[in-house]
């Protein structure tokens, strides 16, 4: 709403609209030539029509996104119930009846985080544990204040990032291992870092030959997936492309929680089509067998 | 709805109605025994295919409806909402995001067999505009449901849409600007251009719907085409549409539905852009805008003139070309099957169009054919994107405007035969082996 209520920001609507009509009808001819390195070919659980998650590795995952990305970065999206939904990080198969949010697991988890809330006999902000129903709490209260934490870069919000970033999970793990040294030649300004699968256009910040201009970008967050910054309560070793993965895994399981349930509903219905197809297909052959045409 | 009615009332409740409300006449002289050429091939089933592509959507539509805030802080969300919380909202969302996908997959197979057997000639000109109308009502629904979701290519695809009726400002000045004010219904794309698009979007599919009534009517009355291009003659050249084509269509939307399942159970985003899965910022432009799959081909025609207005006015020409087809075509044979040349004319059409597509989602200055590079910024030149364009759209043109006049009055044509029963019987050219249609009933 903040957009559409301030007046300044609204004629700052308009121009951006206009220029952006001009520009685009204009053959686009200004349009910048953005480059990034093609996401490593790392492999997923998930993918596939058949692929499911490791529910170890998600569980992995959301306490990387926990300890680590969470300092920064929202996931409005989620609640501390869809933890524990069918296919979660935290459901148990145990007690399949049990609602997501009377799950214990999703009960401990909220609990362990305070969130704001207003005291209904006075109205006054005060603070109290989450319960499964809150959403994740954001670690800023607006994006003013996330910004100016963050030397004026906005940390997206990772609820449907793999959704949201071309080559999802393979380009968000990419970009977490990708921080490279920038190549000689490179002016990497104040409070941003190279990485070559953000994309971007190096043009204007390379001496070189213009023709060989380095793919991929500057980022405004520093490495963050080093060896050992998270410890895996399941034994598993807490190697930069371990916790990697398991936070692009996890990360994919929030952008679609549903997807397993997706594809394996998917495969009932198309083995449904196929045989309701090839039933019509004989009807048809009677039906049409004595006509001549 | 036209001709003699073959109907005859079975029951005492039957023959009541019957002299009431003609209802189950009029549904049997259309669906059970309305006689149709028994030569339709399978191009002829995507009219049954769109019909269902049509209930798909209006019933997915009206589930969305039900959980979907037209409200531009709370409309992506609540996308998000069906997603994720609506028992199966996954699925329904899904449906009807790929099911626009197959229902523009639909309609260009069909216009395109219209185009070849010459489905727009006289006596089906009525028809074949009504079809033109659904045509544009599609594109209409089509764009403003792309914009629901509030995403980033939602905002901006409605941004550079919206502004290309300002284009009319060239004409008379200021006139444009008023269309786009109108359309927006305030100075910027915002939460009143959202609202009124949803109720456009909701309105639109019924008129639609109508509109397919008119266009089902206006088949009935001169009957359907037929690959042969040759008028009905007797009974003999027919079959009632129930169960033949009733079978045969069943058949092919459960064909269709294989890839759409597909998409939806396997590849639910494949069609769509990662862009759109970012909310609306009316203050950070996607680097790339492009529109979805379908609209490329007049997204390639509008970009390939430097000038904006003109290149505006191209693009709507380039749909007017179809309205006027029936009035451009000189020739008086109807199938292309007896019309060699037109053919390869048609073939190049069709890769022009599929080429204009490929146009519209890469940037116009890309370089197709590199012929080396600048002496000073080092990059390649060549032919680009936006030349291709140009040439791509000057066949699409030359196509109506050039070769469908000229083509009737001086190509050689093939024989056509009498009637539609003749090649089949004299030839013995039938399109099923007999053998072939026997082995079924053996295995049944």
């Amino acid at each position: 709403m903040r957009f559409r209520l301030m007046t300044p920001n609204k004629m700052r609507t308009v121009l951006a609209a206009l220029t952006l009509g001009a520009v685009a009808m204009t053959a686009g001819s200004a349009l910048a030539k953005t480059s990034a390195r093609e996401p490593q070919d790392v492999h997923f659980s998930f993918e596939g029509p058949f692929g499911t998650f490791d529910q170890a590795e998600l569980q992995r995952g959301y306490k990387v996104y926990y300890e680590v990305c969470s300092a920064c970065h929202s996931m409005n999206l989620l609640s501390y119930r869809d933890l524990a939904m069918k296919g979660g990080p935290f459901y148990d198969p145990k007690h399949p009846n049990t609602p997501p949010a009377q799950s214990p697991y999703a009960k401990a988890i909220a609990a362990g985080v305070q969130v704001s809330d207003i005291d209904t006999s006075t109205g006054d902000v005060v603070q109290r544990p989450a319960t499964p129903a809150d959403h994740f709490k954001a670690p800023f209260p607006n994006e003013y204040a996330a910004k100016a934490a963050n030397g004026g870069a906005l940390p997206p919000d990772l609820s449907v990032i793999t959704r949201a970033r071309e080559g999802g999970p393979a380009y968000v793990y990419s970009l977490l291992l990708g921080y490279e040294d920038p190549p000689k030649g490179m002016t990497v300004p104040d409070g941003k870092y190279y990485n070559p699968y953000m994309p971007g256009d190096m043009g204007s910040y390379w001496a070189g030959s213009k023709t060989e201009v380095p793919e991929g970008g500057f980022i405004a967050m520093p490495r963050q997936i080093v060896d050992d910054r998270v410890s895996f309560d399941d034994g598993t070793k807490s190697t930069s492309a371990n916790e990697a993965h398991a936070v692009a895994t996890f990360l994919a399981w929030a952008a679609d929680p549903h997807q397993v349930e997706r594809k394996q509903t998917g495969l009932a219905v198309m083995i449904y089509l196929f045989v309701l197809t090839l039933i019509t297909y004989l009807s048809y052959r009677r039906i049409w067998a004595k006509i001549g045409h | 709805m036209s001709g003699h009615s073959t109907y005859e009332p079975k029951t005492a409740f039957e023959r009541w109605l019957d002299t009431r409300l003609p209802i189950l006449r009029l549904a049997n002289d259309t669906a059970l025994d309305f006689p149709t050429p028994k030569n339709l091939n399978y191009w002829w089933t995507f009219g049954g295919i769109l019909a269902i592509c049509l209930v798909v959507q209006i019933v997915t539509g009206i589930v969305l409806a039900m959980h979907y805030v037209a409200n531009s802080a709370l409309a992506f969300n609540s996308v998000e909402h069906i997603m994720r919380d609506v028992n199966h909202g996954w699925m329904i969302r899904y449906i009807h995001a790929n099911g626009a996908s197959m229902f523009f997959l639909a309609v260009y197979v069909h216009i395109a067999r219209g185009l070849y057997y010459g489905s727009y000639k006289a006596p089906r000109e009525v028809l074949w505009l009504l079809g033109c109308v659904i045509y544009l009502l599609m594109m209409a629904t089509a764009f403003m449901g792309y914009v629901l979701p509030w995403g980033q290519m939602s905002y901006y695809g409605a941004v550079v849409i919206t502004n290309l009726f300002s284009a009319f400002d060239k004409i008379i000045p200021g006139v444009g600007t008023a269309i786009t004010t109108w359309l927006w219904g305030g100075f910027a794309v915002d939460n009143a251009t959202l609202n009124r698009f949803f109720s456009l979007h909701y309105l639109l599919p019924f008129m639609i719907a109508g509109v397919v009534g008119l266009h089902i009517w206006a088949l009935h009355v001169p009957g359907n085409n037929n690959p042969v291009g040759v008028e009905v003659k007797s009974k003999a050249d027919t079959v009632p549409f129930h169960p033949y084509y009733t079978v045969k269509d069943a058949f092919a939307i459960l064909v269709f539905f294989i890839p759409f399942a597909w998409f939806v159970f396997f590849a639910p985003e494949a069609l769509g852009h990662a862009d759109n899965q970012v909310p609306a910022n009316p203050l950070a432009t996607p680097i790339h805008i492009v529109p979805e799959w379908y609209f490329l081909p007049f997204y390639a025609i509008l970009r390939a003139v430097p000038d904006k207005l003109f290149g505006v006015l191209l693009m709507f020409s380039a749909i007017a070309m179809l309205f006027a087809l029936p009035w451009l075509d000189t020739s008086k044979i109807k199938s292309m099957r007896y019309r060699p040349t037109a053919r390869w004319f048609f073939g190049f059409f069709i890769l022009a169009t599929l080429g204009l597509g490929w146009c519209g989602g890469k940037l116009p200055d890309d370089v197709v054919i590199p012929f080396g590079r600048d002496a000073v910024s080092g990059e390649a030149v060549g032919f680009t994107v936006v030349m291709m364009s140009r040439v791509l759209a000057a066949y699409y043109f030359a196509y109506f405007l050039l070769v469908m006049p000229l083509l009737g009055l001086f190509e050689k044509t093939l024989p056509v035969p009498d009637s539609i029963s003749t090649p089949v019987l004299t030839k013995g050219g039938a399109a099923m082996p007999s053998g072939a249609a026997a082995a079924p009933e053996k295995k049944g």
